[in-house]
């Protein structure tokens, strides 16, 4: 599948996507709003299909965005899917690990540091921070300073 | 009968075995077989990311080439391409053959150092001894071109801090010649040794589908038939330009693995050899003055794998997102595929099969959850997997 | 002399702590046994027990994880032991001493439990072995 074939198989999703972008060569934003996240995962892991490659939490300022990063190794493609989670106080997300094992550690890395809740995740423990880490303390969030 | 065995974690190297406490694998078997393994990360976490948003972006490289020192010019490569992505830089051409040069050195001597290991795990000493000996002109020659055997800092945004000067070519090409008849004579003793063969063939092995589930990336998914590889799909530095090829091998084992890796220290010295001779003139920096508003993604292939890196920048000076992922991170947790339904003999070669860093790599003393007591430590484990060597030598 | 300090500074077995190192200074130490450096032939050798060692060689800035396990380490050490604290991270943390998850340097967490410890810095990003041997070298003439 060359590039073009490739932007048509993601058209394939537009219905659960709000935006696509493409600012430079080879480089692709696609962006979708919480709910739909776990669909269109789903069409770029197993349908298309892409290379996992991890996700990115981002704490902004009214939201949270979770970029998942794929790759399409054809063309080295980097197709990065943004997932926004709008309630900022209780954030959650529909967990991608049930069909993705590669996912099941960025997404307990992301609980440990953002406090993102991932539904149906089959796993989720502590990951990365220390045992007598404090509850709630989620250093990647805005308020945590360094 | 079942056992579920805890293993503490200590981040000693792999020479050393460790103690006590910390969990890092646990694994649960039956008799001699593995029948799951599980992982505790958190020795190893310094919190890179939030640092990152406290430094400037011309400080960062120095921050990532501390991730992981064995791959400590592919990190630094990684970001700043996330960055020169954002801001639209065009990287000098004598810049891009003296990243290619210093990233192809480090695959050497990770490579070699990784052989080393492999041998200390299974009995040959003599392999670990010559591979690190050998290794050593090749951290002298990363010296003299970079001021360190290790963390080079020599990855700016915009190109290179030092330029390779051209009074230097010559030795390094001499010092090629002889490292690769080191090599040439280490990969023979390796590959032409049939109990070699006899214990690495068919162990550990990571089928071709568990490698797509667990987005394994490097020679860990090279080794199992997926012929992905950075270099080649999303060329960078001065990768395109230059004649090389992906190493790829179906069988998925440990064998394969180490013949990937094998094959690439060669490959590697070609590719240096090219970039020496085709080395273009001019200047080793452009002045990369802001960075724009924006986000970026680079990616370089470290000797573990595919090195990504994720920036974010609101104009200022520092960056607001940094995301790092290194190779290990994706390739660590494929062990709960190649490493169930192994024996014990050979769960530390296996381990080992996916180079982890270092810091990964804790050994273990393995202890019975409900009693505490000791049923392998890794005195113990690394025994048993010579023994098994052994026994495989004397059938021969 | 003390018989126990002349006993170690003559072969002085040592035992190999990693407290959330990158691994840089984990692989210098191991290169000193390798052929070219071959620390054993003074008599020095990497142990697997810190019960058998005279001497810690510690590389990292003691992340909140590890700090618990070099405080063990140190206490099963017998005594007198000299603590090397190796590299940037462990005399000082390095560039990682803003990291939320630190909560070194070497020297801060076994004081925690032997404010008397004997401890040697061996700065570098990393040492060079060259540079590990001799500061362990000198530190031991020092005794």
């Amino acid at each position: 599948m060359n590039s073009e074939e490739l932007r048509n198989k993601l058209s394939g999703i537009e219905d659960k996507l709000t935006k696509i972008e493409e600012p430079i060569d080879n480089r692709i934003y696609l962006y979708c709003e919480a709910e739909n996240s776990c669909a269109v995962n789903k069409f770029l892991f197993e349908d298309v299909p892409l290379r996992f490659v991890i996700a990115t939490g981002i704490d902004s300022d009214a939201c949270f965005e979770i970029i998942y990063h794929y790759s399409y190794d054809e063309t080295g493609c980097v197709v990065n899917l943004k997932a926004f989670i709008r309630d900022h106080d209780n954030p959650k997300i529909e967990s991608i690990a049930p069909f993705l094992p590669a996912a099941e550690w960025i997404e307990r890395e992301m609980h440990d540091l953002l406090g993102i809740e991932f539904a149906n995740h089959p796993d989720m423990r502590r990951l990365i921070l220390a045992d007598d880490w404090p509850e709630g303390v989620y250093p990647l969030r805005k308020e945590v300073k360094q | 009968m079942k056992k579920t065995i805890r293993q503490p974690v200590i981040p000693v190297g792999p020479l050393h075995p460790l103690q006590e406490e910390m969990e890092y694998f646990q694994l649960t078997v039956d008799g001699e077989t593995v029948t799951d393994i599980d992982m505790r990360i958190s020795y190893n976490h310094r919190g890179i990311e939030k640092i990152s948003e406290s430094l400037q972006f011309d400080q960062v490289p120095l921050l990532v080439s501390r991730i992981c020192g064995i791959c400590s010019a592919s990190h630094p490569l990684a970001y700043v391409q996330a960055v020169e992505e954002i801001a639209s830089v065009t990287v000098p051409d004598r810049a891009r053959y003296v990243r290619t040069i210093i990233a192809e050195l480090e695959r050497i001597h990770s490579h070699v150092l990784w052989v080393g290991l492999a041998g200390h795990f299974i009995g040959y000493d003599t392999v670990f001894m010559w591979a690190w000996k050998y290794r050593e002109p090749v951290l002298d020659m990363l010296e003299e071109i970079t001021g360190n055997r290790n963390n080079y800092g020599n990855l700016l945004i915009g190109g290179c801090r030092e330029d390779i000067g051209d009074e230097l070519i010559p030795k390094m090409s001499k010092d090629l010649d002889n490292i690769e008849k080191k090599m040439d004579m280490l990969i023979k003793a390796v590959t032409d040794d049939p109990v070699i063969h006899a214990r690495l063939k068919g162990v550990g092995v990571l089928t071709k589908e568990d490698a797509v589930r667990f987005a394994v990336t490097g020679p860990t998914a090279r080794g199992s038939g997926v012929d992905i590889d950075v270099r080649h799909d999303d060329a960078y530095a001065a990768y395109e330009e230059l004649d090389w090829q992906v190493c790829s091998v179906p069988e998925g084992d440990v064998f394969a693995k180490a013949v990937v890796r094998l094959l690439e220290v060669l490959e590697a010295i070609k590719i240096i050899r090219q970039a020496i001779r085709k080395l273009p003139k001019g200047p080793i920096k452009t002045k990369v003055k802001e960075i724009p508003p924006g986000e970026g993604t680079g990616r370089a292939e470290a000797p573990r794998g595919e090195t990504f890196h994720y920036v974010r920048s609101d104009g200022g000076n520092r960056p607001v997102r940094h995301k790092a992922r290194a190779p290990s991170y994706v390739n660590v947790p494929s062990f709960k595929a190649s490493c169930i339904g192994q024996k014990i003999a050979d769960v530390t070669i296996t381990l080992a099969a996916v180079d982890p860093c270092y810091s990964c790599t804790e050994r273990v003393a393995v202890v019975d959850k409900r009693t505490d007591e000791v049923l392998y430590d890794y005195d113990m484990l690394l025994r048993l997997s010579r023994e098994k060597t052994e026994g495989i030598r004397k059938s021969f | 002399m003390d018989w126990k300090i002349w006993s170690l500074k003559k072969s002085p077995w040592v035992f190999h702590v990693n407290t959330g190192a990158c691994n840089n200074c984990d692989i210098e130490v191991v290169d000193c046994l390798t052929p070219r450096f071959d620390i054993e032939r003074f008599g020095m050798k990497l142990v697997g027990s810190p019960r058998h060692a005279d001497a810690l060689l510690v590389t990292g800035g003691v992340t909140c994880q590890a700090a618990h396990r070099l405080r063990e380490v140190y206490r099963q050490t017998p005594k007198p032991c000299v603590v090397f604290a190796i590299g940037a991270c462990g005399c000082d943390m390095g560039i990682f001493s803003t990291g939320y998850h630190m909560t070194g340097p070497v020297d801060k967490i076994i004081r925690e439990v032997d404010p008397d410890a004997i401890i040697v810095y061996v700065p570098g990003c990393p040492p060079k072995p060259e540079a590990i041997i001799s500061s362990v070298v000198k530190a031991l003439s020092a005794l």
